[in-house]
């Protein structure tokens, strides 16, 4: 693919609102998580939940769109000046030129399950306040969004479980590719909500204790919320040292609907695919962003999958013991981690794991490391088979 | 018409209330048989193996269906295909025995019912199903599902010059969030869609956004389908298909922007 330049990424999550709260947070090996204590959840679990989110209001004429996720969706575009970046790029492109490509995996469906507690004890009716399409439908984050810079073009949601905000990357480069647009807001938002709470926890997949990514004793993962945002444009006139995302690729699974392929082998397809796209071979990547859910299954096959393609030449980690796995916004706030490696030349270590797994042989950092790098590789993988990696590297 | 989303169509799928498939709606859309108003016929997902297909969803049979109609159509063989899913939502009904559950004391959900929950659950049973490892996309944008779903489709066909298969589908929502999304059946459409011409293509295909307004439809119970069930906003574009009839039709996408849809029959 033509390369396309990142000139904007932000990222908020339980590490803190904006680039530098997640810079010292990795770069110390600071975790994120927290017992769970959200809502009227009652589990054995950590979670990482970014703090202030229902403090943000929505402006007045799109009261519509409020909920947690889409105020965690506004909260994240007005961090570290993206959405200032946002409206100089539709000023120079036009409002019908820039798209929206957002990724999520339950939207705002925490208002229908909450509603659902009030419903009207005769009729059975949700209450008369609750909106679905603003709220619970996948497409309200990319709607508001659409909504709140004034845009015209084209917009969508891309829901692939844990792999959505990932492929917003290569949906958006094939239309920016194409000359449908000139520019893209790419992204993904998941906050907190009963059905991934108690929905991990009934496939007994996520951990009592903080999650620990490649560890001999993994048992499953914490979940996270966050939102992460990359605005696109094409790479002409990049600077030297400024972020590129040099390649995208995708593959499915066709295996199971919620364990990975145990071999790995739709995980290899996606890496071989984006290095393919990338016009790179294994040897030119400096540092590896895992999907490393710290599930058992999960970190096996991804080793394996690594290990197949890369050796043990590459350092690599998980961040989700920092950040939990923020489910349909990991893919985004990975590929803004990875931009963070590039632009300072620190690679995230991995806090809460101990002992790495003598099963895989991949090398894995528990500490942060000072290494400047040039090409990086994120991956993300989702339920249902789904899988995408994406190559990211520094303008020469 | 000058745009890069340019495809051939080499096989259609299809399912609406009162219209089984695409050789009945075909008939339909020509006027050769009048519109009769029934529940869309859901066929059992043969695809699955049998434990799956005695518990597929609606929405996975509606997916599936359609797919694997638009895959026979073509000639094509299903575990080498991309795939775009494009749906205005999940599975409603699943959707509604979760929150029913969540709002009560037992909060103890099914494992089974949670995966089946991911708004890319008939996708991920496709893959399973057909055994394919190509890139599948499964996307949303409400009531713009369709035109999403072929902005994507065609983006790819054009760039990986593979052939793509978009299936784009909606089901219903049970009461009482019936009353807030008034979806009102189960319907689809999917369209191989193909690089090269081959001797199987049907027509060609080539989109541009413009700000024109959406094509309706004559027929008023047609139109009410077009309206009612997001993927049916296609129907415009099959209504010329089903005629082998050149020229252009705008179908609704995200107001303002629609999409100018320039169909030429083989």
């Amino acid at each position: 693919m033509t390369p396309l330049l990142l000139s904007a990424y932000t990222a908020t999550t339980c590490l803190g609102r904006g680039l530098d709260a997640a810079r010292h947070a990795l770069h110390a090996g600071r975790s994120g998580l927290a017992p769970c204590a959200f809502e009227t959840v009652k589990l054995d679990t950590w979670v990482g939940e970014v703090a202030g989110v229902d403090d943000e209001k929505l402006p007045a004429r799109l009261a519509d769109y409020d909920c947690r996720n889409n105020r965690l969706t506004q909260m994240g575009l007005e961090t570290d000046g993206f959405g200032d970046r946002v409206r100089e790029a539709v000023a120079r492109h036009g409002k019908a030129r820039v798209g929206v490509f957002l990724g999520t995996s339950t939207s705002g469906i925490l208002e229908t399950e909450i509603a659902y507690r009030h419903r009207d004890p005769a009729s059975g009716a949700l209450p008369d306040g609750f909106n679905y399409r603003t709220t619970h439908n996948s497409f309200s984050l990319a709607e508001f969004t659409r909504a709140y810079f004034g845009l015209e073009g084209m917009a969508v949601a891309i829901s692939t479980a844990c792999s959505s905000s990932a492929k917003v990357f290569a949906a958006a480069a094939r239309q920016i590719e194409l000359g449908l647009i000139d520019a893209a807001i790419v992204g993904g938002v998941d906050t907190l909500c009963l059905t991934t709470l108690y929905g991990f926890a009934s496939l007994q997949l996520t951990s009592p204790r903080p999650c620990r990514p490649y560890d001999a004793t993994r048992d499953g993962i914490s979940i996270g919320e966050g939102a992460g945002f990359a605005l696109l444009e094409r790479a002409d006139n990049a600077a030297p040292g400024s972020v590129l995302l040099l390649g995208a690729g995708e593959s499915s699974d066709a295996y199971h609907m919620s364990s990975p392929h145990p071999e790995g082998l739709g995980a290899r397809l996606a890496m071989e695919a984006a290095l393919r796209s990338a016009g790179l071979a294994p040897d030119d990547i400096g540092y590896i962003n895992l999907h490393g859910t710290a599930t058992p299954a999960n970190d096996a096959a991804e080793g394996k999958a690594v290990t197949a393609l890369f050796g043990d030449r590459v350092p690599c980690s998980s961040t989700k013991g920092a950040t939990g796995h923020t489910l349909g916004a990991a893919g985004a706030i990975e590929a803004v981690i990875c931009a963070l490696a590039l632009a300072d030349g620190v690679l995230p270590g991995s806090p809460g794991t101990a002992a790495r797994d003598p099963a895989i042989s991949v090398q894995y950092l528990l500490e942060s490391r000072a290494t400047a790098v040039r090409r990086v590789l994120s991956n993300s993988f989702g339920f249902g088979g789904s899988n995408c990696s994406l190559v990211f590297g520094v303008a020469a | 018409m000058n745009s890069p989303l340019h495809a051939w169509i080499e096989g259609i799928g299809f399912l609406a209330p009162g219209l089984p498939d695409w050789p009945a709606a075909r008939a339909v859309l020509r006027g050769e048989q009048s519109y009769a108003a029934a529940p869309s016929i859901l066929p059992a997902p043969s695809l699955l193996p049998p434990a799956e297909r005695r518990r597929a969803s609606r929405v996975v049979k509606t997916a599936l269906a359609i797919g694997l109609e638009a895959v026979a159509h073509a000639g094509a063989d299903a575990s080498q295909l991309a795939t775009v899913f494009a749906a205005s939502g999940a599975d409603g009904h699943n959707c509604h025995a979760l929150c029913e559950q969540l709002a009560g004391d037992d909060r103890q959900i099914s494992p089974t019912r949670f995966h089946n929950s991911v708004h890319n659950a008939a996708a991920g049973y496709w893959g399973i199903a057909t055994g394919s490892m190509a890139p599948c996309q499964v996307l949303c944008a409400y009531d713009a599902s369709f035109g999403a779903g072929l902005l994507d489709a065609l983006a790819q066909v054009a760039l990986e010059r593979q052939p793509v298969l978009l299936i784009a589908y909606d089901s219903e929502y049970p009461e009482p969030l019936h009353a807030k999304r008034t979806i009102p059946d189960c319907g689809g459409v999917a369209l191989l869609l193909a690089a090269e011409r081959s001797a199987r293509a049907l027509a060609s295909i080539r989109a541009v956004p413009t700000n024109d307004a959406a094509d309706t439809l004559a027929d008023a119970a047609l139109e009410a389908l077009r309206a009612g069930i997001p993927a049916l906003r296609a129907l415009p574009l099959l209504e010329r298909l089903a005629n082998a009839a050149r020229g252009s039709v705008c179908l609704d996408y995200l107001r303002p922007m629609q999409l100018k849809v320039d169909i030429e029959p083989c």
